[in-house]
């Protein structure tokens, strides 16, 4: 046997929470002692694992929540622009989830409601009018339904992708609650 | 106005009551009492549909459902007079937009709402079957006036605005002509020789069971099944009572054969009807009317009084000891999935048009659990030839497998629109020919769930074992674009879905966003091939995902139209990548406003860049 042989490239995985509540990741870390195994294949890049504020040139970009703001919005072209594969994950990537039933109020109102004198800081983004689902905003490769996706559908998906298969949920993984 | 008047007022609790009477507040004639009530009222008020709930001890919930499933059922205020514009592809290619724009303007309305005074409300609604002398529009959902044109129009306004009664509007407007141009063996109609009914009723039930499958004769409403193994099914279901049921909800856009059929060939439809009845053991007969034939229904009625006095219904009809059959017409109220039989059933029972799941079929439990036989008023027609004429004679007609002659309602780009009957096994070519279709590109065969024939096929023929036609035919020229076709059927089914299920529901309307967005959205040049792949993936999701067929043929037009048609497509996708269908500056214009902000940070550029 070869003990000199490289070892083969890790795969460069970014992950980001938009409009999301992170239980996504909660539900990526619920895959447990695997995480040990995952880390031998993998390497993040951008993600809240890892605190590295900008996404580099990644395989594969994870996406949790839907765009409820313009940071939002660019954060994810900056995913498409860098990551080979962009996957949706959970409810609200997919189709803007709880956030989205402010959908039918003028944020404008709300804002107005909530402040009195709305802040108008260049720092703090503005808010869109309607929350979108991420595919309404840039090409989306695969999606991974479910509030949140469980834990073995995240290994699932990850072994397929690391594995170079077309990722395909298996029916018991895919959730829509 | 008050919608939610505590109390229903007298003279309309009043007009709710004597229909109620009439029906004798038989709750499953409610999808009747509510379109003669409107037909007086206008419109529904919630008060006057818990007036008619508590007569006829049904929740206002059940009710309320079933008013707001129909579209020819008004929830709120509408005009005294409501006109609704035909919207069939060959309306538009007739220019019925214009004159919708025309109108509009004319009594200053929007379509979809009322005037200020609330004299008129102006709207679209799917085709009213007169493709071929349309633009056509719908009358109070009573009379139609067809050929429609800008001075047609001027003068409808003059009337309207002056407040002239419907009455006293020129004759010559709601004239509607059969336009039958080819005639076969239905169209000729029976020789005045034929049989009599008791003649042909003289045969036991199985001898007529046996003439009809002898025939060969195959369900003329698009399915194509054989007619005797349907009639023998219910013949062989058990249980003391039975149904046959003619569907003239004849929905499907751009055929209009069975309005003919039922305005000059009546007989020969109830004829069928009781043919049916005596083969299979039914005592009851329906035929459900189409909303949009409306002003069918005095003359149908005269004809079945006709015959009951003539002794063909009622006790021991057409002089057959114990065999008891009368026919009931009820109307539909602007609802194209309740062509699919079982859809249909349920709206005879009074309630929404929802498909049933299948099994059990309505041969089996259909109409109030009976075995029921469901035909298509062309078919019953074929069946008033062959009992007389035997199933041989109509078997030697047509082709091995397809078998007697069918009808094509013709419409769009040709020079003699109107109604061809041609042996099955008739090539397009043929009937493109017969018809003056000039230079055509495109013939859209079967309605817009059948068949877009490009013209490398036109030497296919219609026949089940080829292209199967439920009997529209609407032929596009070389000026117009198949996009745009396909474009308006999608707009037609998310109209159309009665919203059961999410995947036709949501994915007819998904469909039809990204057909707009290909179309125009904001500009040319967002399309991209991302576009197309979604296209084909809701083909797949509503071809195999979805409750009844309406959803399941949704994207027959696209599928036919992307393969045959592919140019028309590839010349709107042409981004190199994803585009987004939103503008994404717009989409801060209202956090934009709350704060004041106009920095560089308030805005959003929308394209991706490449």
């Amino acid at each position: 046997m070869n003990a000199s042989a490289p070892a083969p490239r890790k795969l460069r995985v970014a992950t980001v929470s938009l409009g999301g509540c992170f239980g996504c990741h909660m539900s990526l870390l619920d895959i447990d002692e695997r995480l040990f195994e995952l880390i031998e294949k993998v390497e993040f890049d951008r993600s809240p694992l890892t605190d590295i504020k900008t996404v580099g040139e990644c395989d594969v970009g994870l996406i949790e929540g839907g765009l409820c703001n313009a940071e939002n919005v660019e954060v994810l072209r900056a995913f498409r622009a860098h990551c080979t594969v962009l996957v949706a994950v959970g409810a609200c990537a997919i189709t803007g989830g709880l956030p989205a039933l402010r959908n039918h109020l003028d944020v404008g109102g709300i804002l107005q409601s909530v402040y009195g004198e709305v802040p108008d800081d260049p720092e703090l983004p503005l808010p869109l009018n309607r929350v979108l689902p991420i595919h309404e905003v840039v090409h989306i490769d695969h999606a991974l339904p479910g509030c949140p996706p469980p834990a073995d559908a995240f290994w699932q998906l990850l072994q397929d992708l690391i594995a170079g298969r077309t990722p395909v949920p298996a029916p018991g993984l895919i959730r829509y609650d | 106005m008050v919608v939610n008047a505590a109390a229903v007022s007298e003279p309309t609790a009043e007009t709710a009551d004597a229909v109620l009477d009439r029906w004798q507040r038989d709750p499953l004639a409610l999808v009747q009492i509510l379109r003669e009530t409107q037909a007086a009222t206008h419109w529904l008020p919630r008060s006057l549909l818990a007036h008619i709930a508590a007569a006829l001890g049904l929740t206002v919930a059940h009710v309320e459902g079933v008013a707001g499933f129909y579209r020819f059922f008004h929830t709120r205020p509408v005009g005294r007079v409501r006109l609704l514009f035909s919207d069939n592809i060959t309306d538009r290619m007739l220019g019925s937009e214009a004159l919708l724009a025309q109108l509009c303007a004319r009594l200053g309305v929007v379509p979809g709402e009322v005037d200020a005074q609330g004299r008129f409300s102006v709207d679209r609604c799917s085709c009213t079957g007169l493709c071929d002398q349309g633009p056509a529009l719908l009358v109070n959902h009573h009379q139609v006036i067809t050929r429609l044109d800008a001075a047609r129009v001027d003068a409808l306004a003059d009337l309207l605005l002056a407040g002239t009664p419907v009455e006293q509007w020129p004759a010559a407007w709601f004239e509607v002509v059969d336009g039958v141009r080819r005639a076969d063996l239905l169209l000729s109609g029976l020789a005045a020789d034929a049989p009599t009914l008791p003649a042909v009723l003289a045969q036991s039930p199985q001898a007529l069971l046996d003439q009809v499958a002898q025939s060969g004769l195959r369900g003329r409403g698009g399915a194509g099944f054989p007619t005797a193994r349907k009639w023998q099914a219910c013949r062989d279901a058990a249980g003391p009572l039975r149904c046959v049921v003619c569907n003239a909800d004849e929905g499907e856009p751009g055929t209009f054969k069975d309005r003919v059929l039922l305005a000059s060939h009546a007989d020969a439809l109830f004829d069928g009807m009781t043919v049916a009845a005596r083969a299979v053991g039914a005592q009851q007969g329906f035929v459900y009317l189409r909303g949009e034939y409306r002003y069918l229904l005095p003359q149908l009625e005269q004809v079945l009084a006709r015959r009951r006095g003539q002794g063909l219904l009622g006790r021991d009809a057409a002089g057959v000891m114990g065999f008891d059959f009368d026919i009931a017409i009820h109307l539909g109220a602007g609802a194209y999935v309740c062509g699919e039989e079982s859809a249909l059933i349920e709206s005879l029972e009074g309630k929404r048009g929802t498909p049933r799941i299948r099994p059990p079929f309505p041969v089996q439990a259909g109409y109030l659990g009976r075995p029921t036989v469901v035909n298509n008023v062309e078919t019953f027609c074929a069946v008033a030839h062959i009992a007389r004429r035997g199933g041989a004679w109509w078997a030697g007609i047509g082709t091995a497998q397809s078998t007697g002659t069918k009808i094509h309602s013709v419409s769009g780009d040709c020079a003699r629109p109107g109604l061809y009957e041609y042996p099955l096994g008739t090539t397009i070519a043929r009937i493109l020919e017969d018809c003056g279709a000039h230079d055509p590109l495109a013939v859209q065969v079967g309605g817009p769930s059948g068949a877009c024939v490009p013209a490398s096929e036109f030497g296919r023929a219609i026949a089940f074992e080829d292209v199967p036609s439920a009997g529209a035919f609407m032929v596009f020229d070389r000026s117009r674009d198949l996009f745009e076709v396909a474009r308006h059927f999608a707009r037609f089914f998310a109209h159309e879905s009665c919203g059961l299920c999410t995947p036709c529901r949501v994915g007819t309307e998904l469909v039809v966003r990204r057909l707009d967005k290909l179309a125009h959205a904001r500009g040319a040049g967002r399309g991209s091939a991302f576009d197309i792949e979604r296209l084909r993936d809701l083909d797949t999701v509503l071809h195999s995902g979805t409750h009844c067929g309406l959803g399941a043929s949704a994207c027959n037009p696209l599928r036919d139209t992307m393969r045959h048609f592919g140019e028309a497509y590839a010349q709107r996708s042409t981004a190199p990548q994803f585009q987004p269908d939103i503008d994404l500056d717009a989409q801060l214009s209202s956090a934009r406003r709350a704060t004041g902000r106009s920095d560089a940070g308030a805005h959003l550029h929308t394209d991706t860049p490449a």
